[in-house]
């Protein structure tokens, strides 16, 4: 008989484990349920060029929606999984519609943090997360806007970088004492916070926000320390929280995500997760991580797909990650958490640097600014792990393979 | 619209018509090519949309920027008619362009 393969989540993560399930020879029912009414699309230009308006939204599709029909998809787009019951093996989606299955993969994403203020709920407060977000950005984007950005993550420099390059006039507030302090060195976060400045936005760190007031639509963002920032709009970009939920419900372990093995299987056997949603044990940093990538998503949805057609395969990469803001590619390759030294290859002041993060001899991960070449080069070095040489790492004639 | 020819890692040819404007990449994805990943999505963060680049269309397409120079040089089994596909805009003179997806990226 044939069996039935739900995929519950819409987006990189679920586009890829269509194409990898047939193409690992899964030939049964496949269903793919989104809450959004999208065709799965690309989340990282949301920030950047869809922001900006330089992207129409027919260009985000993942896929051609022929794709999924070619693929043998049946869409359930716009419908929410709304209960789980892995005894049953059945979702429930918010039609009242019971999809039973034989296998389920939950790539479910996340969802932005919610900024834990009062006022937060007034109108012109915005998150940056799915085309509808943007979308309602874009409408109050009149000209010359003030717009006040709450944290100054990857997502906040980047739709602060896309609103300055529009002529907003913007500010972003960070409650941490630099920017991107959660992922990069303070050398990084001082070349970004420099670029910005001369890009006019204007950072204040070490500010955390108490309150948005506002008569129906907020005015202005309070902070604790008294200061107070007059805002036509506010863009919150504060982290993500993985969508648990629903296999939480259901009781499948979860640990910071919905916590996988390394075939992408829960703690349910019939049930595997991929993307955002969850975390699985990486051999190569020996603990649990939960990753935040598009990368991360193809590659735990090949893997998904793989053992869930009987072929065992074991996730394990080095991750990597890039961020567009102004003229500015950055690209990093590895995870730099417990790094003990910082080596720089080149001079930020020339815009074309990269920041190595070591711990004694072994290249944890590398920052790349416009230096393509070290990241392509630290995907392999980070991936063999061999003892580097510190002098020349330090020399960017020298090519970062050769650094051993 | 100017037609362009795929040539998939398992030799396949597909030859899609393709809009001017988009990427040869995104004409890719538009097709289901196989092979042309664009993990990034265009933003010349990665070298999933490599192919190479036949007869004489290379010297008729814009020079590589530093960038993707810099991508293309560390990636798998770069040839000299090597290019990123997202950084290759389609236009009406590429009627007829052909590029080989590498093996690799089967």
């Amino acid at each position: 008989m044939d069996q039935t393969t739900v995929i519950v989540g819409a987006s990189h993560a679920a586009a890829q484990a269509v194409e990898s399930l047939r193409r690992e020879g899964f030939g049964g029912r496949l269903l793919l349920v989104g809450d959004e009414p999208h065709l799965p699309y690309q989340r990282p230009p949301l920030s950047k060029k869809y922001l900006s308006g330089e992207l129409e939204r027919e260009r985000l599709w993942l896929k051609p929606r022929s794709f999924y029909e070619s693929h043998g998809v049946e869409l359930k787009l716009g419908r929410r999984a709304i209960a789980l019951d892995a005894a049953a093996q059945s979702v429930t989606l918010d039609d009242g519609a019971a999809l039973a299955y034989d296998q389920l993969l939950l790539a479910t994403g996340s969802r932005p943090r919610p900024l834990d203020a009062p006022g937060a709920d007034l109108g012109g407060v915005h998150y940056l997360r799915s085309i509808a977000d943007v979308d309602g950005i874009r409408a109050e984007l009149g000209p010359g806007r003030r717009i006040v950005i709450v944290g100054a993550g990857y997502i906040g420099l980047e739709c602060a970088a896309s609103c300055a390059k529009l002529g907003h006039d913007v500010t972003v507030l960070e409650m941490a004492e630099r920017v991107m302090s959660r992922v990069v060195a303070p050398e990084m976060s001082a070349f970004y916070s420099e670029e910005h400045a001369a890009h006019g936005v204007k950072i204040h760190c070490d500010t955390m926000v108490a309150a948005l007031e506002g008569d129906g639509r907020v005015r202005e963002v309070v902070c604790r320390d008294g200061s107070r920032y007059p805002a036509d709009l506010v863009i919150v970009g504060i982290g993500i929280v993985p969508n648990v939920e629903l296999a939480r419900a259901a009781g499948i372990a979860c640990d910071n995500g919905i916590a996988v093995d390394g075939h992408c299987r829960t703690s349910d056997a019939a049930v595997y997760a991929i993307g955002d949603c969850c975390s699985h044990p990486s051999p190569r940093y020996g603990r649990r991580i939960r990753l935040e990538s598009v990368d991360n998503a193809f590659e735990q949805a090949k893997t998904a797909a793989a053992n869930m057609c009987g072929r065992e395969t074991v996730h394990d990469r080095v991750p990597w990650f890039w961020s567009d803001q102004y003229e500015l590619k950055l690209q990093i390759v590895g995870l730099a958490q417990g790094y003990d030294r910082v080596v720089l290859r080149g001079d930020p002041s020339g815009k074309a640097f990269s920041c190595c993060y070591l711990r004694g001899r072994e290249l944890l991960a590398v920052d790349c600014v416009n230096q393509a070449r070290d990241f392509m080069a630290g995907k392999k070095v980070i991936a063999e792990r061999p003892a580097m040489d510190l002098d020349r790492l330090a020399d960017p004639a020298i090519p970062l393979r050769e650094a051993v | 619209m100017p037609r362009i020819i795929f040539i998939e890692p398992d030799g396949t040819r597909r030859e899609v018509q393709a809009t001017v404007g988009l990427s040869v990449m995104e004409t890719a994805l538009q097709h289901g090519i196989r092979g042309i990943v664009a993990t990034c999505g265009g933003a010349c963060a990665c070298s999933t949309c490599h192919a190479y680049v036949d007869g004489t269309w290379l010297a008729r397409l814009d020079e590589p920027d530093e960038l993707e120079l810099g991508t293309l040089q560390q990636a798998p089994d770069v040839r000299p008619n090597s290019r990123l596909t997202c950084q290759v805009p389609v236009t009406a003179e590429l009627d007829g362009l052909t590029v080989r997806v590498p093996a690799h990226q089967a």
